[in-house]
C-alpha cells in the first residue's frame, strides 16, 4: 500500500500538452451584469503592478464608467475592421496580437461569434490560437454559453443562446466564479447597471426572474467545482499520489441527529477524497431514535442528503446500541477508516453508559478511527416524543390507574382477614407495574404514589392517618415507588425495541414485496408501472418514472396518477438528476423549488431513468427516515429494469442473426426463381414473335401468375422478417376466407379442379383476415404446385373436439415420411419435388410465420388414404367465436 | 358516340396497355401521366370515366378522387397494389366508385368499368330488379324469388341485400353497409354482418360455388355479383 503510485499515462500526456502553452483563466459568471469584465480588468491591473507585460485584446465596456476607468492604463490594441454587407465591424486583431506577443492579453466574451471573414468563426478558436503561442489568456463567459448546459439552461430560462463553447476549453482553464445574489443582480439591472441589447430586453426581462438567476448561479458554482475536481484528479494522478485507492481503503462516517452531523459528513468526503475510497454514512437507528422529534428528523435528513450529494453511499442499520452497530456495519462493509464525532455529553453520561468512541477504539481493532470535534451548534428546542403521549403520559392513564389502585384498595380491605399487612402490600404492586408498563415513568410514579398512599391511609396502622409508625412499613413504600420506576423503564425499553423491530421488518417486508413485484412482470413497461404504483402505495405520494429520450429530453414512462403536474423546471431538475446520477428537486439542494424529488435510477456506468416522487398536499414528499427505504427501493428497480433492458438487446442480437442468415438464403434462391419464369416468358413471346401458336400464351399467363405469387411472398416474408407485422384480428367466416383465396388463385391452378368442403354452420374464428387469406393461397399454390395433374384440390373444414381445422389436399407424391414438419422451414424444398413449377419453399414458411403469428396451429401430413399431402390450419378453442354471436336481431 | 376514358398512370407501358385493351372495346382514350396532368385532360376532355392509378409522381392519387368527384358524374376506378386495404377503402370512401388490383385481369378490369359507368349514368335512378340466374331480387318489394319461389328473408338479410342489390356489381365497403343496415343504437360490429352475409349465402346461393352471388373482397367490403 506504500509502493509509490504509477502516474497514470494519460494525466501525463494533458500535463505535458499544457508544457509551452498559454494558461487560460476564465471569469465565469451566471448571468450578464455580474461583473466579470470589471473582475477581469481588476485581475489585469493587479498582475501589471506585479510587472506582467499586459494587453487588452478586446473589452466591451458597454460605455459603463467604472469599467472604462480600468481599461486606462493598459495597453489597447487596436481592433481589425472588417466590412460586411456594407456595414464595418470591429473584431479583435488576433494577427496584431500575435504579432505584439504580449505574456498575457485580456479578452472579453470568450462565446463571441466573429464577423464573417475573420479567420476563425469563433472567439474561443482565436483564443485557442493566442494560447498556442504561449500566450496567457484572461477571458469572460457566462454559463448559458457553455455548450453541455445550453439545453438545461434554455429550458427553464426560455431563452435559447446560439453562442456556445464547447466544455473541453473549461477543462484546461483556471476558472473564478464571479457571483453576485440574485437580488443584488436585480438590483444592478433595475438601476440601468446591466447592459442590455436593444432588441433582447423584453426576452431577456424573463430571463432575469430570481428563480432563474438562484438556477444560473447554482449551475455556475458546480460547473466550476466540477471543472476543479477534474484538474485536481488529474494533477494527483499525475504526480502519482492515491495508490491506496488499490489497497482499497473504505471509509464510513457514523452521523447522528445531533447538530454537527454535517460537518461529519464533510469530513468523510476530504477524507475518502484523500485516500481515494469510497464512503458511507451509516446511521445507527437504536431505540432511542424512535423518540426523535421534527428536530432531530431535520437534520439526520440533512445529512443524509449532504452524504447524497456528495457521492457518498447511504445505509441505515438498526441495532440495539450505537456500538453493536457500527460494529456490524464495519464488518459487512469491510471498512478501514471509522470517523465519529466527539461526544457532547456529560461525564456523568459517560460514566454511567460508557464512552461510545472508549469502545469503538477498543471493539475494532483493525480499523483507524477518527473522533472529530462536532460543532458547537446554537440550542435548539428539543422536541423529544415520548410514547403514549409525550412525558406526562396521558389523563385515560391517570384515571385507569387511580381506578386499579382503588379497585386493590377494596379487594385489599375485603382479603385482609386472610391476608397479612405486607401481602396486602404486594397487591399494590399489580397497579404499579400495569401503570409502568402501560403508561410509562410518570404515570407508573403516580401509580407507586397513590399506592403507597391507599396502603397507608387504609392499611398501616393508625389507620385512617397518612403516618406510619413501623420503620418496615417505610420500606413497602419505598419497594413500591422503586418498582414503579424499574418496571416503566424496562417495557420502555422493551417497547421501543419492538417498534423499531416493527418498523425494520416493515421495511425489509416493503422491500421485498417490491422485488417480489418486479421480478414476476413480463415487461420493461410493467416494471414501469409497477415502480410507480408501488412507490406510490409504499409513500403515500405522486410517483412519475422518466427516462431520457433521444430528441425529446425527459419524458414520462409511467406515472402513478393521470393528473401530474410537471413544469419545464421540473424537467430541467430530471434532466439535472439524470445527467449527474444525484437527487435533486425537494429536499435536496438542488433545484429544491420544485414540488418533486427527482431520484436518478443508476446501474453501474448507466443511468437508466429518474423517479419522481412528490407529495399531493405539498411538502416534503418522503419523510427523512422513510428516505434509506426509497433508495433502497430505486437501486433495487435499477436492477430491474437493466435486466430488462438486458435481455431485450440479447433478443434483438439474436434476431439481426437469424435475420443475416434467412437474407443469405434468400439471395441465391431469388435469382433462380426470379429467372426462371422471366426465362419462360421472354422466350415464349419471342416465339410468338416468329408465328409460333398461340397455345404460348397461356405459358405466358401462368409464367407471370407464378411471378405473381412469388414476389407477393418475398413482400410477405420481408414483413414478417422486419417485425412489422400488425395484426388485426376480427371475427372471420371461413367460408368468406376460403372463397377469397379460391378466386385469387384461379390462375396458378391450372388443371386443378377444387372442391370446397366446408361445411356452412362452422363457427367464425379470430384472425387477421389478410394474413389468413395469404396462408390459404399459399397452401392452395403448393398443392397446385406438387399434386398430379389433372387432380382435384380439396379444401376441407371440420369442428371437432373444441378444435376447428381447415385443411388443403392435394393428390401426388406426398411428403417424405418422418420430415413432414420440415416444410414450414424457410426455403425448404421437399426433395426432389421441385420438379413442377420450382418455388422456393418460400410459401410455406409464410404460412407458418402467419399462422404462428395469430395463435393459430399448423400441420402437415400424408393423407389418411396414402394419395397424397394434407396441410392443415388448427384453430384452438380460444380462437373460436361462440356460436351464439348476435346477428340478426 | 362512344364514352371517353382518362388513364392516369406515370408507367408508360401500362398506359399503352390499358389504351389497347379500352380502345378494342370501343371507348375513345386519352392519358395523362400525372396528377397536374389528369386535372388538365379532366377539363379538356370531360371524360366519363377515369382509370386512376394511385401511385403517381407529383401527388397522392388518393387526393385526386375528390377533386373529380366534384368535376361531376366521372366514374372513378382506382387501380391499386395488392395489399393496400386500407387506401382502397380510403379511395371508396371518397368517391371512387370501384378498384381493381394490381396485375389486374382485363377482363375484370373492363366489366368493373361498364359496372361503374352504368351506375355513373343512372345514379339518379336505382335498378328496380336485381336477376342472377334464377335469382330474381325485388327491391321495391322486398321479395327475393327463385324462380316461382319465393325466398323467406329476414329484415336485416333483406336490408343488406338491398344495400348490395343498390350497387350491384360493385363493392360496398363494410362500414358502409353498417352503418346502412345497423342503427348506432345496435352497436354495428363486423361480426354481425359476417352473420348475416353467410345466411344470405346460404339462402340464395345454393346451388354453386361458395361466393358465387355475394363475393368477399379482402379487407374492404361485399360486392352482389348478378345483373340489374
Amino acid at each position: 500500500m506504500n509502493q509509490p503510485a504509477r502516474p497514470s499515462p494519460e494525466a501525463l500526456l494533458r500535463q505535458a500538452a499544457q508544457e509551452g502553452r498559454g494558461t487560460l483563466k476564465i471569469f465565469l459568471g451566471a448571468a450578464p451584469g455580474v461583473g466579470k469584465t470589471f473582475e477581469m480588468l481588476t485581475d489585469g491591473a493587479s498582475r501589471r503592478r506585479e510587472g506582467v507585460d499586459v494587453v487588452i485584446g478586446v473589452v466591451e465596456t458597454h460605455g459603463r464608467a467604472e469599467t472604462e476607468a480600468l481599461t486606462r492604463g493598459h495597453e489597447i490594441m487596436p481592433r481589425r475592421a472588417i466590412d460586411y454587407e456594407g456595414r464595418t465591424l470591429h473584431e479583435m486583431d488576433l494577427d496584431a496580437i500575435l504579432a505584439r506577443a504580449p505574456r498575457l492579453v485580456l479578452v472579453d466574451e470568450l462565446a463571441h461569434t466573429n464577423a464573417p471573414g475573420s479567420r476563425h468563426p469563433k472567439r474561443h478558436q482565436d483564443v485557442e490560437e493566442l494560447l498556442a503561442a504561449g500566450i496567457d489568456v484572461y477571458s469572460t463567459l457566462n454559463i448559458q454559453h457553455i455548450e453541455s448546459l445550453n439545453d438545461v439552461v434554455a429550458s427553464f430560462t426560455r431563452v435559447r443562446v446560439r453562442e456556445t463553447v464547447p466544455d473541453s476549453i473549461l477543462e484546461m482553464a483556471e476558472i473564478e466564479v464571479v457571483d453576485l445574489p440574485p437580488d443584488e443582480l436585480i438590483e444592478r439591472l433595475k438601476a440601468g447597471k446591466v447592459y442590455l441589447p436593444q432588441e433582447a430586453t423584453r426576452a431577456l426581462s424573463h430571463f432575469f426572474s430570481k428563480s432563474n438567476l438562484s438556477a444560473l448561479r447554482e449551475l455556475a458554482l458546480r460547473r466550476a467545482a466540477q471543472a476543479v475536481d477534474a484538474q485536481m484528479l488529474d494533477h494527483v494522478r499525475a504526480i502519482g499520489v492515491g495508490g491506496t485507492w488499490a489497497g482499497g481503503e473504505r471509509i464510513v462516517v457514523a452521523i447522528n441527529e445531533l447538530p454537527g452531523a454535517e460537518t461529519l459528513v464533510r469530513a468523510a468526503k476530504r477524507i475518502a477524497d484523500a485516500l481515494h475510497g469510497p464512503w458511507t454514512a451509516v446511521f445507527i437507528e437504536t431505540p432511542r431514535s424512535q423518540g426523535f422529534g421534527d428536530a432531530e428528523h431535520r437534520r439526520l435528513a440533512a445529512a443524509i442528503n449532504l452524504a447524497t450529494r456528495l457521492g457518498g453511499e447511504i445505509a441505515t442499520v438498526p441495532a440495539a446500541n450505537v456500538v453493536d452497530g457500527l460494529k456490524t456495519f464495519i464488518a459487512e462493509a469491510r471498512a478501514t477508516q471509522l470517523i465519529v464525532g466527539k461526544s457532547q455529553r456529560s461525564r456523568w453520561f459517560e460514566l454511567r453508559h460508557g464512552s461510545v468512541v472508549d469502545q469503538l477504539v477498543r471493539e475494532t481493532p483493525d480499523v483507524a478511527v477518527h473522533v472529530l470535534p462536532l460543532e458547537a451548534a446554537p440550542a435548539e428546542p428539543e422536541s423529544r416524543r415520548k410514547p403514549g403521549g409525550g412525558q406526562w403520559g396521558s389523563p385515560a392513564g391517570y384515571l385507569w390507574t387511580a381506578a386499579m389502585v382503588a379497585g386493590i384498595t377494596l379487594a385489599g380491605r375485603a382479603l385482609l382477614h386472610i391476608l397479612d399487612l405486607g401481602n396486602v402490600a404486594l397487591l399494590y404492586l399489580l397497579p404499579v407495574m400495569a401503570a409502568a408498563s402501560l403508561f410509562g415513568l410518570r404515570t407508573g410514579l403516580f401509580a407507586g404514589l397513590t399506592s403507597s398512599l391507599a396502603y397507608n391511609f387504609v392499611f398501616l396502622p393508625p389507620v385512617g392517618t397518612l403516618s406510619i409508625n413501623n420503620p418496615e412499613n417505610v420500606i413497602s413504600v419505598i419497594v413500591l415507588l422503586g418498582t414503579a420506576v424499574v418496571t416503566s423503564q424496562l417495557t420502555a425499553r422493551v417497547r421501543a425495541q419492538a417498534d423499531l423491530a416493527a418498523s425494520s421488518a416493515r421495511a425489509n417486508a416493503a422491500l421485498a414485496g417490491f422485488l417480489r413485484k418486479l421480478t414476476t412482470l413480463g415487461t420493461a413497461d410493467d416494471v414501469a408501472r409497477t415502480i410507480v404504483e408501488e412507490v406510490s402505495r409504499l409513500f403515500g405520494c405522486a410517483t412519475i418514472l422518466l427516462t431520457h429520450t433521444e430528441g425529446q429530453g425527459m419524458t414520462v414512462q409511467a406515472a402513478s396518477d393521470s393528473g401530474y403536474r410537471m413544469e419545464t423546471m421540473d424537467l430541467a431538475a430530471a434532466q439535472w438528476a439524470f445527467d449527474s446520477r444525484a437527487a435533486a428537486g425537494r429536499g435536496t439542494e438542488t433545484l429544491a423549488a420544485s414540488d418533486w424529488r427527482f431520484q436518478p435510477l443508476i446501474v453501474g456506468e448507466r443511468t437508466l431513468a429518474v423517479l419522481a416522487v412528490a407529495n399531493e398536499r405539498g411538502g416534503d414528499p418522503v419523510r427523512p427516515d422513510q428516505l434509506p427505504l426509497l433508495v433502497n427501493l430505486v437501486d433495487q428497480a435499477a436492477l430491474v429494469l437493466e435486466r430488462f433492458r438486458f435481455e431485450a438487446e440479447m433478443r434483438d442480437v439474436d434476431a439481426i442473426r437469424t435475420r443475416d442468415r434467412l437474407r443469405g438464403a434468400l439471395l441465391s434462391s431469388v435469382s433462380h426463381d426470379l429467372r426462371t419464369p422471366l426465362t419462360s416468358v421472354m422466350a415464349a413471346a419471342d416465339a410468338l414473335e416468329h408465328g409460333a401458336t398461340p397455345e404460348l400464351i397461356g405459358t405466358i399467363k401462368a409464367e407471370a401468375a407464378r411471378l405473381n405469387r412469388f414476389i407477393a411472398n418475398l413482400l410477405d416474408m420481408a414483413r414478417v422478417e422486419a417485425g412489422a407485422l400488425r395484426l388485426n384480428i376480427e371475427p372471420v367466416d371461413l367460408g368468406d376466407a376460403v372463397t377469397s383465396a379460391a378466386h385469387d388463385v384461379r390462375s396458378v391452378l391450372h388443371g386443378h379442379e377444387l372442391r370446397l368442403d366446408v361445411p356452412p354452420d362452422l363457427p367464425f374464428v379470430r384472425a387477421d383476415p389478410q394474413l389468413l387469406h395469404h396462408c390459404l393461397l399459399n397452401l392452395l399454390d403448393n398443392a397446385g404446385r406438387y399434386g398430379d395433374p389433372g387432380t382435384p384440390i380439396v379444401i376441407e373444414g371440420a369442428h371437432q373436439f373444441g378444435v376447428l381445422r381447415l385443411a388443403v389436399l392435394d393428390q401426388g407424391p406426398g411428403l417424405p415420411p418422418g420430415r413432414e414438419q420440415e416444410v414450414f422451414e424457410t426455403f425448404r424444398r421437399v426433395e426432389g419435388s421441385d420438379r413442377a413449377a420450382g418455388g422456393t419453399g418460400l410459401g410455406l414458411a409464410i404460412v407458418k410465420a402467419f399462422a404462428d403469428a395469430m395463435g393459430v396451429g399448423i400441420e402437415a401430413a400424408n393423407r389418411a388414404d396414402g394419395r397424397g399431402a394434407r396441410f392443415g390450419l388448427v384453430f384452438p378453442s380460444n380462437l373460436i367465436v361462440r356460436a351464439d354471436a348476435p346477428g340478426d336481431a | 358516340m362512344s364514352a371517353t376514358i382518362l388513364i392516369v398512370d406515370d408507367e408508360q407501358p401500362i398506359r399503352r396497355l390499358l389504351r389497347n385493351t379500352l380502345e378494342r372495346a370501343g371507348y375513345r382514350v386519352a392519358e395523362a401521366m400525372n396528377g397536374a396532368e389528369a386535372m388538365t385532360q379532366l377539363r379538356a376532355e370531360a371524360p366519363s370515366g377515369v382509370l386512376l392509378d394511385l401511385g403517381l409522381p407529383d401527388r397522392d392519387g388518393l387526393e385526386l378522387v375528390p377533386l373529380i368527384r366534384r368535376q361531376g358524374e366521372t366514374a372513378i376506378l382506382v387501380i391499386s397494389a395488392r395489399d393496400a386495404t386500407d387506401q382502397k377503402v380510403a379511395a371508396l370512401d371518397l368517391g371512387a366508385d370501384d378498384y381493381v388490383t394490381k396485375p389486374f385481369d382485363t377482363e375484370e378490369l373492363l366489366a368493373r368499368l361498364r359496372v361503374a359507368l352504368r351506375h355513373r349514368s343512372l345514379s339518379a335512378a336505382t335498378p328496380k330488379i336485381v336477376r342472377k340466374g334464377d335469382l330474381e331480387i325485388d327491391l321495391d318489394q322486398r321479395v327475393v324469388r327463385r324462380g316461382a319461389e319465393e325466398i323467406h328473408l329476414t329484415r336485416k338479410e333483406h336490408d343488406v341485400l338491398a344495400i348490395l342489390a343498390r350497387s350491384v356489381g360493385r363493392v360496398v365497403t363494410h362500414d358502409r353497409i353498417l352503418a346502412a343496415a345497423w342503427s348506432r343504437e345496435e352497436d354495428p360490429r363486423i361480426e354481425y354482418l359476417r352473420i348475416v352475409v353467410r345466411n344470405l349465402r346460404q339462402k340464395l346461393e345454393t346451388p354453386g360455388p361458395v361466393g358465387s352471388v355475394i363475393a368477399n373482397e379482402l379487407g374492404v367490403g361485399y360486392r352482389l355479383l348478378a345483373e340489374a
